[in-house]
């Protein structure tokens, strides 16, 4: 089995809400328990209703938000509650990319210092390394050596977003966290990313996770895709699994959820639609969290929390009736 | 669909018939056409879909219709047709009549069109009292079962929560109880399920079509995702850069687009069971970048971007071409 590049063993993010004065203060399990691998290279897409915990995750690998409970490992680190990571270490480990460019992009640097001052803060090489691996990755993402000293707001949503790849890159992690990379560009621009992403993805050696509420995009770069609810994984396997033979009924209604102008195969979504809303992680049902809204739930649904249990190898479900084929 | 449709006072002919729009925008000294040369009809009970990436003139196509443009957007010319009657040149009062009564729109975030202090059993209330001459008494119930129609559970007690106590989707559950309060013939939602999440998109794109279909109401649909728009309209036009580019019936848009942008925009999707069937393919890029209003390109405004493009594209606006079932297209080298 190859070294995994980063795991996740029994996460939980919580977050306290609410005021002493104002119902006083809840707990909020963002993340509730989350195992997960990702190997080097690999590609790992998640999927989830917003809410869901998704960014939390997120938040947590890149060393942002702590550990309430459960630790990671990422490259060479161990993250727990009581052991924050080193800062540097991390930034040449885990990068992200993030769905608005613009926002995430300070408005008053150029390209070439968004670039360049992470090299000099990491002192990586002398002044013409620096230009050189800045200049040189421009290219590789589809900028020109002349863009290097413009603004973000003297380009376009998807050559932002271009800008965005490159200062997740610069550092030359291991792992880049994409959260939503191409939602809020225009529609024609996507494929361009999506493309980008992948070569840079070969190239590179990268391993992704990445977040996306458009399963096309997701079953179209994904090696392995895991499916949250309510802060847990719920369905977790290869991508040929999850797509074609979806056992979660969670699962399921997202698929069903997509319109279908291609006419789809109707199997997988016959009756699979979803009723109602996601819950409020503040106050989860209990047992299954998605029983209120599952077409196959029963009474043991209510009280009984299904565990992530093998359907095949490296293809989990939580789901009482995983093995119920529909 | 529904075999049986309401006819209106207007008798025969389409319903909305919007011919030559153009929407001016004015800008520092020059004024630039947002829209220009959009014709489209919507029979009765009819779901029409307008399909366009963000900026092509979707949402003002929109309130020109209702009668909602406001400076520096206005008419610049073209007529607009409800049920025989041209409004395009209706007064305020008149336009106000017929919001909510004849037309009725829904927008893509609810709290900007609810009001955040009065309870929303009320707000749908309001349109029995104001467009019914409704007792308030009555309007109340009746504001309970419209509640009930668009399957918010338990509607007795929501009927007095504030729009702020209510998801995303439950508000726009609320929304389209208002719209429909008063049985409009058309029913514009503008990119309505955007903001949601994909289950509670679908349950909302079931409920709207269900019910106009159920009422007889036409359905201007407007939305970026042309698979959802071809999902559940009987026809869809695309928008680009302020023009009807190509329009057909809703199945012949993805079976046999005309257009280079919109094939291009079919293309560059990664469609759901692609990669099984075929492997991973690299997807189809559209070259360029959507082009701002202060710069649309002369002759077809796609040409920067077009695979297909020859001189007479640079130059030339191309006609309306006829294409089977109505539809049509407007380019130089359609296939
Ligand atoms: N800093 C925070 N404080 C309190 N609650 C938070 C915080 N960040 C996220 N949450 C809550 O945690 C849950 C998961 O949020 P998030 O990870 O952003 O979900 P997603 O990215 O899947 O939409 C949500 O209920 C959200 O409101
Ligand atoms: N109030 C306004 N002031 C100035 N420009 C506007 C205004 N509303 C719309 N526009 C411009 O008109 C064009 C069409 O806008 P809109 O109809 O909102 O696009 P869509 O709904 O297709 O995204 C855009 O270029 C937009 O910037
Ligand atoms: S455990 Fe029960 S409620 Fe949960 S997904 Fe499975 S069938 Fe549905
Ligand atoms: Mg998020
Ligand atoms: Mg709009």
């Amino acid at each position: 089995m190859a070294e995994q590049l980063l795991s996740l063993d029994d996460l939980a993010v919580q977050f306290k809400v609410g005021s002493m004065l104002a119902g006083g203060i809840k707990t909020l399990k963002a993340v509730d328990g989350v195992t997960l691998d990702v190997k080097p290279g690999e590609c790992l897409g998640l999927v989830g209703e917003s809410g869901c915990g998704k960014s939390t995750l997120a938040l947590a690998i890149m060393g942002l938000v702590l550990p309430t409970r459960g630790r990671i490992h990422v490259g060479g680190q161990q993250i727990s509650g009581d052991k924050p990571p080193d800062r540097m270490e991390m930034a040449r480990t885990v990068q992200m990319v993030f769905q608005d460019p613009y926002a995430s992009l300070n408005p008053r640097q150029t390209v070439r210092r968004t670039l360049a001052d992470p090299l000099r803060l990491h002192g990586v090489g002398d002044k013409a390394e620096v230009e050189a691996r800045v200049i040189d990755l421009m290219a590789k993402v589809g900028l020109r050596p002349e863009h290097a000293d413009r603004y973000p707001h003297e380009f376009s949503g998807g050559q932002r977003q271009r800008i965005g790849i490159a200062r997740a890159l610069i550092l030359k992690p291991k792992l880049v966290i994409c959260d939503e990379p191409v939602s809020a560009l225009d529609v024609s621009i996507r494929a361009q990313i999506i493309n980008l992403l992948l070569e840079l993805k070969d190239e590179m050696g990268l391993a992704y996770i990445m977040i996306s509420h458009d399963l096309g995009v997701v079953e179209h770069v994904s090696d392995r895709v895991a499916v949250m609810y309510l802060g847990r994984i719920v369905e977790q396997g290869g991508w040929q699994e999850i797509f074609e033979d979806p056992r979660h009924p969670y699962t399921r209604a997202l698929i069903a959820a997509i319109p279908d102008p291609f006419h789809r195969a109707a199997a997988t979504v016959a009756g699979a639609k979803a009723k109602g809303e996601i819950a409020s992680a503040l106050n989860p049902p209990p047992g299954c969290h998605f029983n209120p809204r599952c077409p196959l739930k029963a009474d043991l649904c209510t009280v009984e929390t299904p565990l992530l249990g093998t359907v095949a190898p490296g293809h989990l479900a939580a789901c009482h009736f995983r093995d119920r084929i529909i | 669909m529904t075999g049986a449709r309401v006819t209106g006072a207007g008798g025969n002919g389409p319903l909305l018939k919007v011919e030559n729009l153009r929407i001016a925008l004015q800008g520092d000294g020059v004024t630039f056409n947002a829209v220009e040369n959009v014709s489209f009809e919507i029979g009765r009970g009819e779901a029409f879909g307008l399909v366009g990436e963000s900026g092509c003139g979707k949402s003002i196509t929109a309130l020109s219709v209702m009668g909602l443009l406001r400076r520096p957007l206005s008419l610049g010319g073209g007529r607009i047709v409800l049920d025989g009657e041209e409004i395009q040149d209706a007064s305020a009062a008149e336009m106000r009549r017929l919001r909510g009564k004849r037309v009725a729109m829904i927008f893509q975030e609810p709290m900007t069109a609810l009001n955040p202090l009065s309870p929303v059993g009320r707000q749908i209330a309001e349109m029995f009292v104001l467009h019914q001459g409704a007792s308030w008494r009555e309007a109340m119930d009746r504001a309970e079962e419209a509640l009930r129609q668009v399957r918010v559970p338990s509607p007795e007690r929501r009927i007095r929560d504030y729009p702020h106590q209510l998801s995303g989707g439950m508000r726009q559950r609320v929304m389209i109880a208002i719209a429909l309060a008063c049985g409009p013939d058309l029913l514009i939602a503008d990119e309505p399920t955007t903001a949601l999440d994909v289950t509670v998109q679908a349950e909302i794109i079931d409920l709207m079509a269900e019910l106009c279909a159920a009422k007889g109401t036409a359905i201007l649909m407007i939305s970026h995702d042309l698979g959802l728009v071809a999902n559940m309209c009987n026809r869809v036009a695309v928008m680009y850069a302020g023009r009807i580019i190509e329009s057909q019936v809703a199945d012949a848009i993805f079976a046999t687009p005309s257009h280079p942008y919109t094939r291009g925009l079919i293309d560059s999707l990664p469609r759901l069971g692609e990669r099984a069937r075929r492997g991973r393919q690299r997807l189809t890029e559209i070259s360029g970048v959507v082009p701002s209003i202060q710069a649309y390109p002369a002759g077809c405004r796609f040409n920067p971007r077009c695979p297909a493009v020859t001189d007479i594209c640079r130059t030339t606006v191309p006609e309306a071409t006829s294409l089977p079932a109505d539809g049509i297209v407007r380019c130089h080298h359609h296939g």
